[in-house]
């Protein structure tokens, strides 16, 4: 059995009360009630404060480059099935650099849970705009207001989901429920996290979204339905829904490989006298 | 007498100039000759002009000769483009319905090559195939062989027996018309078993034989066909080959891919390297072996395309930033890209670093016959892995330990008793980010430390020609075949010349550099770009410098003749 001991890493360097503590916490005890050992686990993780979350855990761990999460995660879950495959990374990170990398992922059902830490700020490059800021969001860099937000659960629908839902790191239980969830999705499991920045980020505070979030599944909401999804992702500002905002059943990205039906690539033997056959083909 | 034949097929895209190129090649090859053949094609799918030349002699050849024997024109343009290359004794065969620019100076033999295509298969659009037997017949080569080949390439069914009559029609054509008028007499010399094929295949078929699991590529001309070499073999070969959104992804696919475990490679060309520059040092850090296959064109930006280039060596040397080890090799041959690849995937597992394969246009696309590939010589060597059962035993384990050859053993994700982590910050032992001095410095000295033995792996450069020269050309990559016969060349014709090649080139094999290049008095970088980027490197890391450059970079390839022009214009 896997217990919360286990997971024990490294003391984090964040700001104390920092929305990210509540998610580390979340990710360990979600592998934990899940029963994974820390051996299955791959950890792959960008830059920014989300990509250093691994670190302060016990598991398999790549972190990698700003934005270039997703293909990294992909290209281990497609090389070795078997392993858990959890992308962390910020709103900067998944949203910005590696938008493009985030629509694509989505489209393929990668079966990989990306959990995006969203402060609607750059934090650690210290208080830039993110592209998920407020409208009119001032920094030291937009000083007159950042532009319009990226609705990034609108994006994940229309790009072909299959798990979109957002949690709040002011609600920890909810928070563990909603990764098992994604974890036991089959195929790409999108979780964007509300996480209040302490530092940078005085408006969007733990306060803030404590008066706006709300439960979808204490609506009777169903997340099944595309176009009843691609509208409750419309909903900011007075009222915030977390929970699971859509879902379907899809064949992942490696279900779809004949190569993977035999198993894991990293299993199977190299034996250059296979190529035989193809050298005959070119006399 | 020698038989060497120099034949070009030459047309708009869309008119099967390859197809009948590359048939009339494997049927030549089918009868013993070697075959060297290159091709030309404009970014268009549609129109413009195209060819394909081969080359057909009795002994092995490296490179293209610029006077054709033999015009297949398929159009007018290709008789004014190529018409003053032409040998003393060289014909056109052309259509004589549609082409009219022959003029009289010029031995030609016109065939109704269209009007036959409908008579033998109802389908004017096999006027290539026709002109294929027609051909062969002035060449007085055996028609089954010709016909077995156009029925392997055209498939065995319907589609393969209308060829079949369209290139008999051809060929039997030529033999009423144009009784006793043989351009050469090339009957087969005897059962071949040698392949047929071009550069880009014979990556392909290396990295395959060197078990590459995992390929995730963007198209980009001039590597576009290794993946989809490989993409057509997948399902069969247990290896999965992915084209994702860009190249960014793709380098960063290969990197989780190779992290999992296995043997994994990206291909693309400088402007597709361009956006992987970042992952490449993400590999450099975090000790990923990757193979990055770069077939060079001419840049920059989008450049020209569909035609080579040698300008992205120094590039590909200093891509990325910070400091860290890399291997790139540069194959010379059609047959030398084979090993290239199968070294390629040795070395990076070994050393736990990025390798590239500094491939070109020319080479990709370029044929060649070549003794098939001795798969019992192909080893191997995955480097330090360690099993399961030891990392299971121990539980401890440091991605990163610190060792004297630099050299961290490496377990893989999901084995037992190890957890795996990297960084691509600076990290410690155990692969945590860490920021101290110490620490950093340590683990510099350890990544740089794997080059000491990477240095013992590189071959230090092929030589050829006589030891003592007047005159020594440098060059790399492949340019080989065209450097070798120059050097042939320009020895029969009075010269002294002798060649220093490289096709593998950094780590920089600097001593045996130094050795070859002893005792030589004038030396001529020969590079298929516009600044002498391997002769900045010979200088650099030897003290050589060039007394002379002949440099191409008009996006074509040298020809050996070229080369002795130029040489000659250098000593008169």
């Amino acid at each position: 059995m896997a217990k919360i001991s286990d997971y024990a890493g490294k003391p984090p360097a964040w700001c104390p009360g920092c929305g990210n503590f509540a998610i580390l916490t979340a990710v360990k005890r979600a592998l934990v009630e899940l029963d994974i050992e820390p051996y299955r686990v791959l950890m792959v993780s960008g830059i920014g404060q989300a990509g250093k979350l691994p670190h302060y855990t016990r598991c398999n761990v790549l972190n990698v480059l700003h934005g270039r999460t997703l293909p990294a995660a992909a290209g281990a879950k497609i090389a070795n099935p078997e392993l858990t495959v959890i992308a962390v990374g910020g709103d900067g990170d998944g949203y910005g650099e590696g938008g493009n990398h985030f629509l694509h992922s989505l489209r393929r059902n990668h079966d990989i849970t990306y959990l995006v830490h969203n402060n609607q700020v750059y934090a650690l490059t210290k208080g830039q705009a993110s592209p998920t800021s407020d409208l009119g969001f001032v920094t030291k860099t937009t000083p007159h207001g950042a532009w319009m937000p990226l609705n990034s659960l609108a994006v994940a629908i229309a790009a072909g989901g299959s798990f979109v839902a957002r949690g709040f790191a002011g609600d920890v239980d909810h928070l563990v429920g909603l990764i098992k969830k994604g974890m036991q999705h089959r195929g790409f499991a999108l979780i964007d996290i509300l996480q209040p920045c302490v530092s940078f980020n005085h408006k969007n505070t733990y306060a803030w979204y404590r008066e706006r979030v709300y439960k979808l599944e204490d609506t009777g909401y169903d997340p099944g339905n595309r176009l009843a999804a691609f509208e409750k992702s419309q909903e900011w500002g007075d009222r915030i829904p977390t929970g699971v905002i859509y879902r379907e059943d899809r064949a992942t990205f490696e279900e779809q490989i004949p190569a993977l039906k035999k198993g894991s690539l990293v299993k199977q033997k190299i034996d250059p006298r296979q190529v035989e056959v193809l050298i005959q083909e070119f006399l | 007498m020698p038989v060497d034949v120099n034949l070009m097929v030459g047309g708009e895209a869309g008119q099967g100039v390859q197809a009948a190129g590359y048939v009339m090649a494997k049927a030549l090859a089918r009868g013993g000759y070697y075959i060297f053949a290159d091709q030309d094609y404009e970014s268009r799918v549609r129109g413009g002009h195209n060819f394909f030349r081969i080359r057909a002699a009795d002994r092995e050849i490296g490179a293209i000769s610029e006077a054709l024997d033999v015009l297949v024109a398929f159009n007018g343009e290709s008789v004014d483009l190529h018409k003053k290359e032409l040998a003393d004794k060289g014909v056109v065969v052309f259509d004589k319905d549609k082409v009219k620019n022959i003029d009289g100076s010029i031995n030609h033999f016109g065939v109704p090559l269209e009007q036959l295509a409908e008579d033998a298969a109802k389908n004017k659009i096999m006027s290539n195939v026709v002109a294929l037997g027609v051909t062969m017949s002035l060449l007085d080569y055996d028609l089954d062989l010709l016909s077995n080949a156009v029925s392997e390439h055209f498939d065995a069914g319907d589609a393969g027996k209308a060829n079949v009559a369209a290139a008999t029609a051809g060929y039997q054509y030529a033999r009423a018309n144009f009784k006793g008028d043989f351009i050469a007499h090339l009957s087969p010399i005897g059962q071949s078993k040698r392949m047929l094929l071009d550069g880009n295949e014979a990556i392909a078929l290396g990295a395959m034989a060197a078990g590459c699991k995992f390929v995730a590529a963007y198209p980009m001309t001039p590597s576009t066909s290794i993946m989809e070499y490989m993409a057509a073999k997948a399902d069969d070969f247990d290896l999965v080959v992915v084209q994702p959104e860009d190249e960014i992804a793709a380098i960063n696919m290969i990197i989780g891919a190779a992290f999992a475990g296995v043997r994994a490679m990206t291909v693309t060309s400088g402007g597709g390297f361009c956006l992987m520059v970042e992952g490449l040092g993400l590999a450099g850090m975090t000790e990923t072996p990757i193979v990055v296959v770069e077939g060079q064109r001419a840049g920059p930006a989008i450049g020209l395309p569909t035609r080579t280039e040698q300008g992205d060596l120094e590039f590909v040397l200093h891509a990325s930033h910070g400091e860290f080890p890399r291997a790139v090799l540069a194959p010379a041959t059609v047959q030398d890209a084979f090993w290239t690849a199968v070294k390629a995937f040795n070395l990076a597992e070994e050393y736990q670093m990025p390798v590239i394969i500094l491939n070109d246009q020319y080479l990709a696309s370029c044929y060649a016959t070549v003794e098939p590939f001795d798969l019992s010589r192909v080893e191997i060597k995955r480097g330090q892995l360690l099993p399961e059962s030891e990392t299971a035993r121990s539980g401890e384990y440091r991605r990163y330990e610190i060792t004297p050859s630099g050299i961290s053993p490496r377990a893989l994700p999901l084995q037992q008793g190890a957890l795996v982590v990297s960084d691509s910050d600076e990290h410690d032992q155990e692969g945590h980010l860490i920021e101290d001095a110490e620490t950093r410095t340590a683990m510099m000295l350890k990544r740089l430390r794997k080059l000491e033995g990477l240095r013992k792996e590189i071959a230090g450069p092929m030589t050829y020609g006589p030891a003592q020269a007047e005159m020594t050309l440098i060059g790399w990559g492949s340019t080989y075949g065209a450097l070798k016969e120059a050097v042939d060349l320009s020895n029969r014709d009075g010269l002294k010349v002798n060649l220093v090649h490289l096709n593998e080139i950094w780590p920089f094999p600097a001593e045996a550099v130094t050795r070859a290049l002893q005792g030589t008095k004038i030396r001529y970088a020969v590079e298929n770009n516009a600044t002498a980027q391997l002769a900045h490197l010979l200088r650099a890391e030897t003290g050589y410098q060039v007394t002379g450059k002949i440099l191409k970079f008009d996006g074509r390839p040298f020809s050996p003749d070229h080369i002795v022009r130029e040489l000659k214009k250098e000593v008169a």
